[in-house]
C-alpha cells in the first residue's frame, strides 16, 4: 500500500476547535506543509494572536508564543532581533492586524523586519461573536451593524496589501484565497515564498488570505459552498487577489546579534 | 574596583543594564528618560546587542515580550504616561513569567502632568499596575550611582524567580550628574545559561510555549497560585532597605528615592537641633520591608512618611505597622520638590505637637 498523504510534522495530532467550514484549519495545514518542505520546523517560532487562532500555540509543532491583541508584529520584532537565527511568523486575523494592531503591522513593514506575517482576512470578528471588522464589506451584516455596514456610519473596508504596498520596507505582499482548490494551491506557494524570503533575509513579507467564517457570516453550516461563494462573489471584487509587492530587499543579515 | 565616572542618572542606568547583560532594548521617546534610549542606541550595537526605537510604548513592551521569551536579558524604559501605556504588556509578561527590566523615570501626573521629578506612580508600581493578580520586583534608586548598580540585582531576581523587575526612579535622579562607580562585575553573557523555557532553535527538544492564558477550568488558578509561591519566596529573601541614624531615633522618616535624599538633609538638620531623628529608606518597594518596620516599632513610636505624591507609600507604612506606632505624612504632589526645611518643620511639628495627622500638602 502506498501512503499518498499524511499529517505534516509541523502540525500536531490534536483536536482543533475551529467551526465547520472555517478556513483556519486549511491555512494551518498549509503553513505546516511549508515549514516541513523548507526544513525550518526546528528553528521556527510562531505567534498566536488574540482571536479565533488564539489556540494556534497548541496546534503547531514548533516553539510558540501567545501574545496581546494586535501586537504580533512587535513580538515578532523582539523575537527575531533577539534570535536572528530563528524563523518567526505572526499569525493574525483582520481585527487583530488591521484594527487594534494597525500601527504594529505598518511599522514592522516600515522597519522591514525580517519576519513572515500570515494575515487571515474573513471580514468579521469571529471569536467575539461576529462584530464588524475593519475589512467588513459594505452591506455585510455583523452584530454591531445588523442592517449591514454602511460607509456613512463606519467608512470603508481597509485593503491591507494595497496600503502596505506603499511602504518601502515591505519586501513581499500577496493576497490569496482558500475558497477553492486553485486558491489553496496558490496560498501554499505564497506562504512558502514568505518563509523563503525570511530565510534569505529579504525583509518584511505578508500573505493576506481571504477565508470563510460560516458561523458569523450566517451562511449555512451544512452547506459550506455558501460561504465559499460569498468569498468569490462578495470579497474578491473588493479584495483582488495577486502580488502587490515583490522587492529584492536585503536588510536582515545586518541585524544579527553577535551572541 | 572600577573607576568613578561622572554620569547622568539615565546614562548610568543604561550602562549599568548593559554591564548586567542587557542585549536588547526597545523604547519610545519621552522626557525625562530620553538619555536611556539615546545611550542604548549607540552602545548596544558595540556589544552585539539590538536596539529598536519603537512606534509606541505599546509596541516597545510587546517587543520586550517577544525578546524576553528568547531568554535574553532585555530592557525597556519610559516615564509615567508611557508606563501607563505599557501596562497591558507588563501584565502579559508577568502572566507568562518573563523576566526583564523596565525603568520608570517618573514625572508629575496625572495625565500629561509635567516633566519634573515626582513619585506619583508608587501605587501603579507596587500594586501591579496592569490587569490581573501579579507583582513586580521594584527597586528605588536614590541617585546616579544606584541607577548604575541596581540593574544587576534586578536581572538576578527577575531571572531567579521569573518576574519582571521595575526600577522606579524620577526625573531628578534621571537628570542629575553624579560620580558613578560600577561595583558589580560586568557580566559576560556567554556565561549565562539559557533558561529551560527560552524559545529558539530547538535541536530536537520538545516544543516550548510562552503564554499567559489557560481557559481550562481551574488551570489559570493553578498557574497563578504557582506564581504566588515565588512571590512569597521573594518576600522572604529579597527585601532591601537602608537605615541611617536609626539606633537612638525617636522619630523615623520613611522615604525612598529623591524624597530620601531630601529627608536625609532634614535628619542632619534635626540632629543639629538635638532632635533624635533617623531615616529608614526602603530600597525594594515590592517586596516592602514590612518586617523590619515592625521590629523598629518596638522602640520607635513615631514614623513620618515623606513622599512626592499624595500619600501613597504611607499606606504601606500603615499596613506594615498596623497601629503599632503613630504614622504621619509629609507629602507634595505635582512634580514639586520637597525641601529639607519643609521636612524639618514637619519633624518639629510632629515631635513637639504629636498631631495624629500631620499632612503638609502645599
Amino acid at each position: 500500500m502506498q501512503l499518498l498523504n499524511k499529517r505534516p510534522e509541523s502540525l500536531l495530532d490534536v483536536k482543533m476547535h475551529y467551526c465547520p467550514g472555517c478556513g483556519h484549519g486549511t491555512i494551518h495545514r498549509l503553513i505546516a506543509e511549508a515549514m516541513d518542505e523548507l526544513g525550518i520546523r526546528g528553528r521556527a517560532i510562531g505567534i498566536a494572536p488574540v482571536g479565533c487562532a488564539v489556540f494556534a500555540d497548541v496546534y503547531f509543532n514548533c516553539d510558540m508564543i501567545q501574545g496581546a491583541h494586535g501586537r504580533g508584529p512587535a513580538e515578532a520584532t523582539g523575537l527575531k532581533r533577539a534570535k536572528p537565527e530563528t524563523i518567526v511568523f505572526s499569525y493574525q486575523g483582520d481585527g487583530d492586524l488591521a484594527s487594534i494592531g494597525m500601527a504594529e503591522i505598518v511599522h514592522a513593514a516600515i522597519r522591514s523586519e525580517n519576519i513572515t506575517v500570515i494575515f487571515v482576512n474573513n471580514a468579521i470578528y469571529g471569536m467575539t461573536g461576529g462584530q464588524m471588522a475593519p475589512t467588513t464589506l459594505i452591506g455585510q451584516k455583523a452584530t454591531t451593524c445588523v442592517e449591514g455596514r454602511t460607509a456613512k456610519q463606519a467608512g470603508y473596508p481597509i485593503k491591507m496589501c494595497e496600503l502596505l504596498a506603499t511602504v518601502e520596507g515591505a519586501a513581499y505582499l500577496e493576497r490569496t484565497s482558500v475558497h477553492n482548490v486553485p486558491g489553496v494551491i496558490k496560498t501554499k506557494a505564497a506562504i512558502k515564498k514568505a518563509f523563503q524570503n525570511q530565510m534569505d533575509c529579504k525583509g518584511f513579507s505578508m500573505v493576506e488570505i481571504l477565508s470563510m467564517c460560516p458561523t458569523n457570516w450566517g451562511t449555512r453550516l451544512d452547506n459550506p459552498s455558501e460561504a465559499t461563494k460569498y468569498v468569490a462573489e462578495g470579497m474578491l471584487p473588493v479584495f483582488p487577489l495577486g502580488v502587490y509587492k515583490n522587492a529584492a530587499k536585503t536588510v536582515g543579515e545586518s541585524r544579527s546579534l553577535g551572541v | 574596583m572600577s573607576e568613578k565616572k561622572l554620569m547622568k542618572g539615565n546614562e548610568a542606568l543604561a550602562e549599568g543594564a548593559l554591564r548586567a547583560g542587557c542585549r536588547f532594548f526597545a523604547g519610545y521617546p519621552i522626557t525625562p528618560q530620553n538619555e536611556v534610549p539615546e545611550y542604548m542606541s549607540w552602545r548596544l550595537p558595540q556589544v552585539g546587542g539590538a536596539f529598536v526605537q519603537s512606534e509606541s510604548e505599546v509596541a516597545a513592551i510587546n517587543m520586550i515580550y517577544g525578546a524576553a521569551a528568547t531568554g535574553k536579558r532585555t530592557m525597556t524604559s519610559s516615564s509615567s504616561p508611557g508606563i501607563s501605556l505599557k501596562q497591558e504588556g507588563i501584565s502579559y509578561c508577568a502572566g507568562a513569567d518573563l523576566p526583564f527590566l523596565i525603568a520608570n523615570v517618573m514625572r508629575g501626573g496625572p495625565g500629561l502632568g509635567n516633566i519634573a521629578g515626582a513619585q506619583g506612580d508608587y501605587w501603579q508600581s507596587t500594586r501591579g499596575g496592569g490587569h490581573g493578580d501579579y507583582r513586580l520586583f521594584v527597586m528605588a534608586p536614590n541617585g546616579a550611582n544606584e541607577m548604575g548598580n541596581f540593574p544587576h540585582k534586578c536581572y538576578e531576581v527577575a531571572f531567579k524567580y521569573r518576574i519582571p523587575a521595575l526600577m522606579l526612579a524620577d526625573g531628578i535622579i534621571g537628570q542629575m550628574m553624579e560620580p558613578v562607580e560600577f561595583t558589580n562585575a560586568e557580566i559576560d553573557i556567554k556565561t549565562l545559561k539559557e533558561p529551560d523555557w527560552a524559545l529558539g532553535v530547538n535541536n530536537g527538544r520538545a516544543k516550548r510555549i510562552v503564554k499567559s492564558y489557560d481557559l481550562r477550568e481551574g488551570c489559570l488558578e493553578k498557574m497563578v497560585l504557582e506564581r504566588v509561591k515565588r512571590y512569597r519566596q521573594i518576600e522572604e529573601n529579597e527585601v532591601l532597605y537602608e537605615e541611617r541614624m536609626i539606633e537612638d531615633a525617636e522619630l523615623a522618616i520613611v522615604a525612598y528615592g529623591t524624597s530620601a535624599r531630601v529627608s536625609m538633609a532634614a535628619v542632619k538638620m534635626a540632629r543639629e537641633k538635638g532632635l533624635k531623628v533617623g531615616l529608614f529608606r526602603p530600597i525594594t518597594l515590592w517586596p516592602y520591608p514590612k518586617k523590619r518596620l515592625v521590629e523598629l516599632s518596638g522602640k520607635i513610636k513615631k514614623f513620618l512618611t515623606v513622599e512626592m505624591s499624595l500619600g501613597q507609600m504611607v499606606e504601606d507604612v500603615r499596613l506594615s505597622l498596623n497601629g503599632r506606632s503613630e504614622v504621619y505624612l509629609h507629602s507634595k504632589p505635582g512634580g514639586s520638590v520637597i525641601t529639607a526645611e519643609e521636612v524639618l518643620a514637619t519633624i518639629e511639628g510632629v515631635m513637639k505637637k504629636g498631631a495624629k495627622e500631620y499632612a503638609a500638602i502645599k
